[in-house]
């Protein structure tokens, strides 16, 4: 009973608020990056440095009226934020943040759940997550929200595709499709993925830009073209579940990333025992380290680059990402038999 | 017990919403219909300890065919009503002879595992279902390595065919 429910729960209770302080800091994060970028200060005026900006923020969205337009498709229109939100949480069901602690006398394995198709999971979440793009698109019975689902979609689609591409090139180098198997498998190889997979760690840094439609792949939410894309018509709470599901998906796409090619919760050299100094730093600070380190990236990414033009998108995804996936995984197979 | 109670939720489940699929006027409500529906039918898999399948169904399924069906759906304007065909009856026949066809294949089957029932049904331990990726893999590249060939080539054509469909001249 305690073991298979309570600690479940308490775990899982862990998690979502770990997951919700981080989305929200996150948030205020991307403000201050984006203006120190263009020499500005960001939100300056609640609290300190403003670091209780993201309080406000939800404090605002909570009491602002909640509009459904008049000839929207009622139930659709409030399922759709609902079913960007929940994929994009359920994800964090199999990423492990560290390996075991050991606390009041217990081991305790830093995940939810690891499950033996584990990263195949997280490929079928992240397909269903699509859907609540395209229905809030449809459902607004408005021009701008349906051409920004349309967008969406197509890009989601394709981009999936890419990705998944570069996780078989892991599954290959690790022969096991559980999480915590694919960092053992780092831990044993004595290296960490993205060193021997550098292409494959960047399509899928790129194809999880796409996915996340975060910018330069922001089109579904193209301001000057379709206002706000998907989320037009949506006004108060609707809204923040969209807000937060984009960036609950970064920190998802990050982790996975973390996960899969820079070692996990593993510390750098994992296996170079005069480096023994270093686990002074927990393994869940590492984990959390690394994906701070890609998340920053996104920013970064997001205050540099303009734009890709639709075409341009299209073209990226489908004439170059995926032939390089694929060309990277039929070299990857190759050299494992060769090497034997 | 225990699974027994999930096992006729899950079926109650997967019946109501197909039959939802096929009443619902909305088209689009139709499709989220059938999505639901695979979402329980993945369930039953895992139910059955078949993890991989269930995860596959989810990915292939849910989260790729049927995408694809809501695109179509969402840019071929369906709110047009029906034209009246001559004879109203035409598709409630051909329904009926399919069905008949189907229950009759359905009795075949059950007749023919009646018949011979010492096929040997290897139960599923928690051992096998931890490993069940490798096995499917097994399965497909050594007792079905034909089929499963067979069925990549008819993908392929099918792929071929699309492609020359949508470009009139090569």
């Amino acid at each position: 009973m305690l073991d298979s429910l309570i600690y479940p729960l308490v775990k899982i209770v862990f998690v979502l608020t770990g997951v919700l302080v981080a989305v929200m800091y996150l948030v205020l994060l991307e403000r201050k990056v984006q203006a120190w970028v263009q020499v500005r200060l960001g939100p300056m005026r609640v609290g300190p440095q403003g670091v209780l900006q993201p309080l406000a923020d939800v404090l605002k969205l909570f009491v602002k009226e909640d509009i459904t337009p008049a000839r929207a498709d009622k139930w659709v229109y409030t399922a759709a934020p609902i079913i960007v939100l929940v994929p994009a949480l359920i994800a964090f069901a199999v990423i492990p943040f560290g390996s075991n602690v050991h606390l009041f006398g217990r081991t305790i394995p830093l995940y939810i759940a690891d499950i033996n198709v584990g990263l195949l999971y997280i490929v079928s979440v992240a397909s269903i997550g699509v859907y609540g793009i395209i229905l809030g698109g449809y459902s607004s019975n408005s021009k701008y929200p349906l051409l920004g689902g349309l967008r969406a979609s197509a890009q989601l689609i394709s981009y999936e595709l890419t990705v998944t591409m570069t996780f078989v090139a892991v599954i290959l180098m690790s022969g096991s499709l559980s999480m915590v198997g694919i960092v053992n498998a780092q831990y044993n190889s004595h290296v960490w993925f993205g060193f021997v997979q550098p292409l494959a760690l960047a399509i899928y840094f790129i194809g999880a830009l796409a996915e996340t439609n975060r910018a330069p792949f922001d089109l579904p939410e193209a301001e000057q073209e379709l206002v706000a894309g998907f989320h037009t018509e949506y006004s108060g709470m609707r809204f923040a579940l969209f807000f937060l599901a984009e960036y609950a998906n970064m920190i998802v796409v990050s982790s996975v990333a973390t996960t899969l090619f820079l070692g996990g919760w593993l510390r750098p050299f994992p296996n170079v025992a005069a480096l023994h100094l270093l686990d002074i730093v927990p393994s869940w600070a590492w984990f959390c380290l690394k994906t701070f380190a890609l998340l920053y990236l996104f920013l970064w990414i997001r205050a540099t680059l303009p734009r890709y033009r639709y075409d341009q998108l299209m073209r990226l995804g489908w004439k170059v990402l995926i032939p390089l996936a694929i060309a990277n995984i039929i070299v990857t197979a190759a050299v494992k038999v060769i090497i034997g | 017990m225990g699974e027994s109670i999930a096992f006729y939720t899950l079926a109650v489940l997967i019946l109501g919403f197909a039959i939802l699929v096929i009443t619902a006027r909305n088209t689009v409500h139709s499709v989220l219909f059938l999505v639901v529906n695979f979402l329980f039918v993945a369930a039953l898999y895992v139910l059955l300890g078949a993890q991989f399948l269930a995860v596959i169904q989810v990915i292939v399924y849910a989260g790729g065919i049927v995408v694809l069906y809501l695109f179509v759906v969402m840019l071929v304007n369906l709110k047009r009503p029906p034209e009246v065909h001559q004879d109203p009856h035409r598709r409630s026949r051909l329904a009926l002879v399919l069905a008949c066809v189907l229950l009759a294949e359905i009795g075949a089957i059950a007749v023919w595992g009646y018949v011979r029932p010492d096929v040997p049904v290897s139960p599923v331990s928690a051992a096998t279902a931890a490993q069940n990726v490798e096995q499917v893999g097994w399965l497909l590249y050594t007792h079905y390595l034909v089929p499963f060939e067979v069925a990549s080539i008819l993908l392929l054509v099918a792929m071929v065919g699309a492609i020359i469909l949508a470009r009139r001249e090569l």
